[in-house]
């Protein structure tokens, strides 16, 4: 089989700088997104810290409220669209290409471009924290009229969002071309590895949400300098229009987080159950309905601005529809685990630990959208509860898998199982401990985005506050751990893990500089004992 | 599978890097312009510069080693899907204000005057309770706010022309792809030159009506909804058009110097995409903006 791997003799690297800013190479610019999400996850780590010292007890500690209305702002932007979007496209283009025995990404230079974009927009939109009116506060959701309020940060913030756009629009396209065009041949698109489905659907949601915020945000912009009147209702225009164009983004948006994450973990159960995913074609077709049905449903999350009854009713029941095909996938994950012969190492903690708690997220959200009971839970800690399990222990722990999986095959050595273990336990109570008493406060009536709190809800808020630093300092020990396997170890085989198939597997570990510069020859042999 | 060409991974550029900064000092640029700062207008230009600069530049290494021969069929796929899927982007671009000029014709203008849901929950007796839906909409609810405007641009006139133009445009674009496949250099030449100046006509007529609307109207961005509308999509589309007509002129440069052969003309066939792109937004607009 590693006739496969066809070793290059010639692996010639650019060196010095030039190997980074001007890579036209698949490998580095993953890894440069990897680094770069990673960084940004602490950055906006230590903004949830400042929140969760606030909140820690109730009356006002160390912030005033309109730096904290800053601080939870900024802490969403940066996660969402600093962390855990470019996290998934690191991983994409790290693993994309191998998966399928393409050279590199279709289109190289481009790929370098969508990179580099980010951390020049988030220098735009952290430089606003130094600003005349500070960072902006209105929430990562925008709406006017509070958000024409920021002060000088507001056209920082605007221009912040139309660059990430670019980006990921940039970054969308490549994955499609690549995927459509640059299989090996031989490989149908129903033998593609999950996590390969799961992005090129993504991809196609960002291309088809991110454009309707840009030019959301661009409504905002000329009705903040121009006098345009798309959301003020003296003009005839409607506050509440800018939500419905916000969701019809957002919506899709929360699908973007998640669905890589869905093909992370239909790559590493199957690995460690030493089984074939359970009913792979059911996984595309699911993938594909929540990718449709996504933009469907967008205002489940405007039930209490006032839409006709039966507006309420139909988001409402399409939102109830998602749940059919995420049942889909989850009762697939579990049937995979079935009768199989399971280890637990860190990536499978992880992803079992996905599958449950994700689960719970979706839960919690089904209740969200039950229209009349969200007229009690909307804006409360309960939504707030909700969207961590599903992106903290949801998207974040699907990444976390992904890390420990594919480490060896990034740095050609195995990571420190022990401390793997010791960070996964860790996160998973800390992160529960966090969020969990989370529903109570929100089902008791604590409202979200607010720096001080009533005193019955004290007890509550401590506790959480104390997982949130737990989980906090924890994570320092995956940068430990990251860092000690780059540098050495236990060295790592082409196949690292006894289960684990697909190309990816073929090439030797470190995957060499370039790989498959000429295609592999999948026979129906060959791709027989891929899967 | 018979030969396997190897597919073309170009080596390190700058061209990336150079426009991902060309992008921020634009950026930059604006933003500190909107906040009053005078350098900012200054910064804008460096900006905009250097975009210019990176384009010229990628373009060219592009098209060197389009001639250098080192493009597989392959490449050029990747080429198309990323024309293709570029395209649909910007569809959903100009979708955000076809929705936003529906929803105002649709829901908040009946709304606040007081139909449906704006009898329902009090919108209209509480805000502005004299105020009558029309569309165009020319009595704004909150006069003091917006400007009044005489009247708006009427379908049958300039829009029509300019309808009649850009599709003609879209015929000699066509008009020159074939004359391309059948390599009648003149030919193609020649319509495309036509095309670029029916797009230049277009953008000048639609200067004028701009010219028209904001005198003798008195219909500016500031007239509420109507307004508002009227100009981003009229205004984003105009863009698109100068867009277009410049890239078209591009592709004219390029012909009259030989480029483009009768089987392989990537560039050519992607500006005419998007010429017809641009063509069917400004259907839209035409029926939609201007006419009911
Ligand atoms: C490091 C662990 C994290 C902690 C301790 C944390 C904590 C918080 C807190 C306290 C809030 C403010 C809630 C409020 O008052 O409204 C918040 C908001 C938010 N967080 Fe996190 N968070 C964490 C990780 C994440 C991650 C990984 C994501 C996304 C991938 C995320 C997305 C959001 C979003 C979207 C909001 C809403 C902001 C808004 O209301 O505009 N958080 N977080
Ligand atoms: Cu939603």
């Amino acid at each position: 089989m590693s006739t496969i791997a066809h070793d290059d003799h010639h692996d010639h690297k650019p060196t010095g700088l030039k190997r980074w800013f001007f890579s036209t190479n698949h490998k580095d610019i993953g890894t440069l997104y990897l680094i770069f999400a990673l960084t940004m996850f602490f950055i906006g780590g230590a903004m949830a810290m400042i929140i969760r010292a606030e909140l820690f007890q109730p009356g006002l500690q160390f912030v005033d409220p309109q730096f904290y209305n800053s601080m939870v702002t900024v802490h969403a932007l940066i996660m969402i669209f600093g962390a855990v979007m470019p996290a998934g496209v690191g991983l994409a283009n790290w693993m994309i290409p191998l998966m399928i025995g393409a050279p590199d990404m279709a289109l190289p230079r481009m790929n370098n471009m969508s990179f580099w974009i980010l951390p020049f927009a988030f220098a735009l939109l952290l430089s606003t924290l130094f600003m005349d009116g500070g960072a902006p506060a209105g929430g990562w959701t925008m709406y006017p009229p509070l958000v024409l309020q920021t002060g000088d940060a507001f056209p920082f913030l605007i221009f912040a969002v139309h660059f990430l756009g670019i980006s990921s629009i940039m970054g969308a396209i490549n994955i499609i071309a690549t995927v459509f065009n640059m299989r090996a041949p031989g490989m149908t698109l129903m033998q593609m590895p999950l996590f390969v489905w799961t992005w090129v659907i993504t991809s196609f949601l960002l291309i088809a949400s991110l454009p309707v915020l840009a030019g959301g945000v661009t409504m905002l912009l000329t009705d903040k300098y121009f006098g345009t009147s798309f959301f003020d209702a003296a003009g005839g225009g409607d506050p509440v229009l800018f939500q419905h164009i916000f969701w019809f983004f957002g919506h899709p948006e929360v699908y973007i987080l998640a669905l890589p994450a869905f093909g992370i973990v239909s790559q590493i159960i199957p690995a460690f159950a030493r089984k074939p995913l359970f009913g792979y074609a059911s996984m595309v077709y699911a993938t594909a309905s929540i990718a449709i049905l996504s933009f469907f449903v967008w205002a489940h999350h405007m039930f209490t601005v006032g839409l006709p009854i039966k507006g309420e009713l139909f988001f409402m029941y399409a939102t109830m529809l998602i749940a059919v095909p995420t049942g889909v996938k989850v009762f697939n994950w579990i049937a995979t685990m079935w009768k199989g012969s399971m280890t637990f190492e860190t990536p499978m903690l992880f992803s079992v630990a996905f599958v449950i708690l994700f689960t719970i997220g979706g839960f919690s959200g089904l209740m969200l959208g039950i229209t009349p009971v969200d007229f009690q839970y909307h804006d409360t800690y309960f939504v707030v509860a909700h969207f961590h399990y599903v992106l903290l222990t949801g998207a974040i722990f699907a990444l976390m898998a992904a890390a420990y999986y594919w480490l060896p095959k990034w740095t050609g050595n195995m990571y420190d199982e022990r401390l793997g273990k010791i960070h996964f336990w860790l996160s998973l109570i800390s992160s529960n401990v966090l969020f969990f008493p989370q529903h109570f406060l929100g089902l008791a009536g604590m409202p979200r985005r607010i720096p001080d709190y009533n005193i019955q809800f004290a007890d509550f808020n401590m506790i959480s506050s104390i997982g949130g630093f737990a989980y906090g300092i924890t994570q320092l020990l995956f940068v430990y751990i990251v860092i000690k396997c780059a540098m050495g170890g236990k060295k790592a085989r082409a196949r690292s893990w006894d289960g684990a198939k697909g190309l990816e597997w073929e090439v030797p570990s470190p995957a060499p500089f370039h790989t498959f510069e000429t295609p592999p020859k999948l026979t129906k042999k060959v791709l027989e004992s891929l899967y | 599978m018979a030969t396997q060409e190897i597919y073309y991974i170009p080596e390190g550029s700058k061209w990336p890097i150079v426009g991902t900064l060309s992008l921020f000092v634009t950026f930059l640029g604006g933003a500190m312009m909107f906040n009053s700062v005078d350098a900012g207008k200054y910064v804008l230009i460096i900006g905009l510069a250097l975009l210019t600069y990176m384009f010229a530049g990628w373009f060219a290494d592009v098209i060197a080693e389009s001639i250098a021969g080192k493009y597989s069929k392959q490449v050029d796929v990747s080429f198309r899907m990323g024309m293709g899927w570029f395209i649909l982007s910007e569809v959903m671009f100009f979708a955000a204000f076809f929705g936003a000029l529906y929803y105002a014709r649709m829901f908040s203008i009946p709304w606040l005057s007081g139909e449906g849901q704006g009898g329902h929950n009090g919108t209209h007796e509480f805000l502005w309770s004299s105020f009558q839906a029309s569309w165009p909409m020319n009595v704004m609810p909150d006069p003091a706010k917006y400007t009044q405007y005489k009247d708006v641009v009427p379908a049958f006139g300039v829009p029509a022309i300019n309808t009649a133009l850009l599709l003609a445009s879209g015929v000699t674009v066509t008009f020159a792809h074939w004359a391309l496949k059948k390599a009648n250099r003149t030919a193609l030449s020649a319509w495309l030159f036509a095309t670029v100046a029916l797009g230049f006509i277009f953008v000048y007529f639609q200067a004028g009506e701009y010219a028209h609307a904001m005198n003798d109207l008195d219909l500016t961005i500031n007239g509420g909804i109507y307004g508002s509308t009227f100009y981003l999509l009229t205004g984003f589309h105009g863009f698109h058009v100068t867009m277009g007509a410049v890239m078209l002129a591009v592709i004219l440069f390029r012909s009259l110097k030989g480029h483009f052969s009768k089987k392989d003309h990537f560039a050519f066939e992607a500006v005419a995409w998007y010429w017809h792109f641009v063509d069917v937004v400004w259907l839209g607009l035409f029926i939609f903006v201007y006419w009911i």
